[in-house]
């Protein structure tokens, strides 16, 4: 308590030197607060996009289905029937049929998936109550970068050919009735959705399905036939891409902490050449040299303790006000390839700012004790007379 | 001056290394002061003053020898126990003040109270009688900056003192003042010797101090040349403080 007392009191009187420090460190400590909840908050609303537009709850996948394996659509798709069949019905999983086809549009050719989804189907957030068939004609549902990409609007019609089930090609006209806008790209480019029922009777698989989408309700259970994924599966790809975000942004806050960890050096060890004469009056006073040492840490470290509340001055009203209103991602963000909302809401968890302060003050009071190890070399007479040592 | 012996140097030799030799700046030294002395170690710079104030203020070691001081070698003592002496019995006096210079008034003096975990009630009464003592009181909440050379030295002496220890070690302690600041504060502190029976030593070489003390200890090239008393008539002891 004495050093944390004596301590501030020559900490504030050092004066500008101080918060010189203090600013830059506070500001790395805004910085570092600011970077992790923009990633944090961009992890929690991807994943909640991705969750609610493609993934759901989980999804079971027929054994031979692999998403990064396009060879493997022709064979991976079996029978819905039994206890699938039946959570199907109560609503609780989302048979998913997919195809691999070729699209047409405006005689330009694009590969795309068809996927067959139930317009009624509610749990995912793709607005499939839009594929209900009218007048004969086949509609599409398609999102808005893949409307971009195949130049199509809401009415256009485009030609769609895709193989059966027997490796035969056939090629039909759909109509595109609605374009989506979503934050995930991956439901969106070069996706076509169409009503599950006529894609069934297109390929001649029916009552078939490729995967299972299980519902938020559905908690994860075994079914015959099938294999379930669970979102942590699901979601690797993004939280692998978030993380490598992260590492990234480490790099740019470790260089900012550690040009303020510098100053604080600087600073220390600036103090133990100077302040010999007032170590050494310490020492006489009947400080022993580790209280001396302790004293001069505990200074040090306590550069990062007011960095904590300067940076809380400026930094909380910025950062709920940049919370209330998020950071607009520009437009090229929805080329990223990557589930991005137009703006981001930072989010700060409490161990995110927990370990924040622990990481700050722990190594501020490292460099900060580093310096002060000469004081127990110090011999105090010569510390007295200012002596260079 | 007639009492018990509190301090105690048995044939003291003190050397530093110099380059590729030593320099002794002390040889053999033998003395004993008793409690309540107002002793003065005088000489020339170099004859080894300040280095034997150090060693009985056990910031310094003996090379060879001993330095028993209120009953402990200071050789013998660890860090801790060399600045628990220091804390509790030795107050030191220095000739540039070594003020802290961010403190104030009060928080200088307080500091060996604090040191020694005294409550705030405590401080703050000890503190402030210190500083009546040296009649700084009314500038309990200057900074060093802002008092005179003088000032700064009876700050010094008050925090000297405040802990009431048996001994006291002033080093030049008039060296930056004028004459009659000189005067004044070895007034002070030959008041407070004869008012707490504190024990001072002084290491100096002006003329006016000298004037006051009741032993002077002659030293050259780190040996005692001659130890004198000093007959009450001819200090300024008998003078009324």
């Amino acid at each position: 308590m004495l050093a944390f007392k004596l301590a501030f009191k020559n900490l504030i009187g050092a004066g500008l030197r101080t918060w010189l420090n203090v600013s830059v460190l506070s500001f790395a400590f805004v910085v570092i607060v600011f970077y992790n909840g923009m990633l944090d908050g961009w992890n929690r609303q991807g994943r909640s996009d991705t969750v609610a537009w493609e993934t759901g709850n989980g999804q079971y996948w027929h054994p031979l289905y692999d998403r990064y394996d396009p060879f493997s659509l022709q064979d991976a798709h079996a029978t819905v029937t039994g206890e699938a069949a039946k959570l199907v019905k109560e609503n609780q999983l989302l048979p998913m049929l997919i195809t691999q086809a070729t699209a047409y549009p405006q005689g330009r050719l694009l590969n795309v998936m068809l996927k067959g989804i139930d317009p009624n189907q509610e749990i995912l957030s793709i607005p499939s109550a839009s594929l209900k068939p009218q007048n004969g004609e086949i509609p599409a549902l398609i999102g808005k970068r893949m409307a971009e990409s195949a130049h199509l609007k809401k009415g256009d019609h485009v030609l769609v050919r895709w193989r059966d089930v027997n490796g035969t090609f056939d090629a039909r006209e759909v109509q595109v009735v609605d374009i989506f806008k979503s934050n995930v790209p991956t439901v969106d480019v070069s996706q076509v959705y169409i009503p599950l029922s006529i894609l069934q009777e297109m390929t001649g698989m029916k009552d078939e399905a490729t995967l299972l989408v299980a519902s938020a309700t559905l908690s994860s259970t075994q079914i015959k036939g099938w294999t379930f994924k669970d979102t942590k599966f699901l979601l690797k790809d993004f939280d692998e891409m978030i993380n490598a975000k992260k590492g990234g942004s480490r790099i740019l806050y470790l260089l900012l902490l550690t040009l303020a960890l510098l100053a604080i050096f600087d600073t220390q060890v600036l103090s133990v050449f100077r302040r010999q004469k007032e170590i050494g009056t310490y020492i006489a006073l009947g400080m022993t040299r580790l209280q001396v040492i302790r004293l001069f840490t505990v200074e040090g470290s306590m550069h990062s303790l007011l960095a904590l509340i300067l940076g809380s001055l400026y930094g909380i009203p910025l950062m709920l006000f940049i919370n209330k209103y998020g950071i607009p991602m520009p437009k090229s963000a929805d080329q990223a390839g990557v589930a991005i909302s137009e703006r981001i809401f930072p989010f700060y968890s409490l161990g995110m700012l927990v370990s924040t302060i622990l990481l700050v003050v722990i190594s501020a009071t490292i460099v900060s004790y580093f310096p002060t190890r000469r004081i127990s070399k110090m011999r105090p007479t010569d510390a007295l007379k200012g002596k260079m040592q | 001056m007639q009492n018990s012996d509190i301090i105690k140097i048995e044939n003291l030799t003190k050397r530093f290394h110099m380059g590729e030799g030593d320099f002794t700046a002390l040889r053999n030294i033998n003395l004993a002061f008793g409690k309540g002395e107002f002793t003065g170690l005088v000489g020339p710079s170099g004859s080894g003053k300040t280095t034997l104030l150090n060693i009985i203020g056990s910031l310094d070691n003996p090379t060879e020898g001993k330095a028993i001081v209120l009953g402990n070698s200071v050789s013998e003592l660890t860090h801790k126990q060399s600045a628990v002496l220091r804390n509790f019995h030795i107050g030191f006096i220095f000739q540039t003040y070594n003020l802290l210079s961010v403190y104030t008034v009060f928080d200088n003096v307080e500091f060996a109270l604090l040191l020694q975990k005294h409550t705030v009630t405590e401080r703050q009464k000890m503190v402030m009688e210190a500083l009546d003592w040296v009649g700084l009181a009314d500038k309990a909440k200057s900074k060093p900056a802002q008092l005179s050379g003088g000032e700064c030295q009876r700050v010094s002496i008050a925090r000297a003192m405040v802990k009431r220890p048996e001994i006291v070690l002033a080093d030049e302690p008039s060296a930056n003042l004028d004459a009659a600041n000189s005067h004044h504060i070895i007034q002070t502190m030959k008041k407070l010797n004869r008012e707490l029976n504190t024990t001072f030593i002084f290491a100096t070489h002006d003329e006016k101090v000298m004037l006051y003390l009741d032993r002077i200890i002659h030293l050259k090239d780190g040996m005692v040349e001659k130890d004198e008393l000093v007959p009450e008539s001819k200090t300024k002891s008998h003078v009324s403080l």
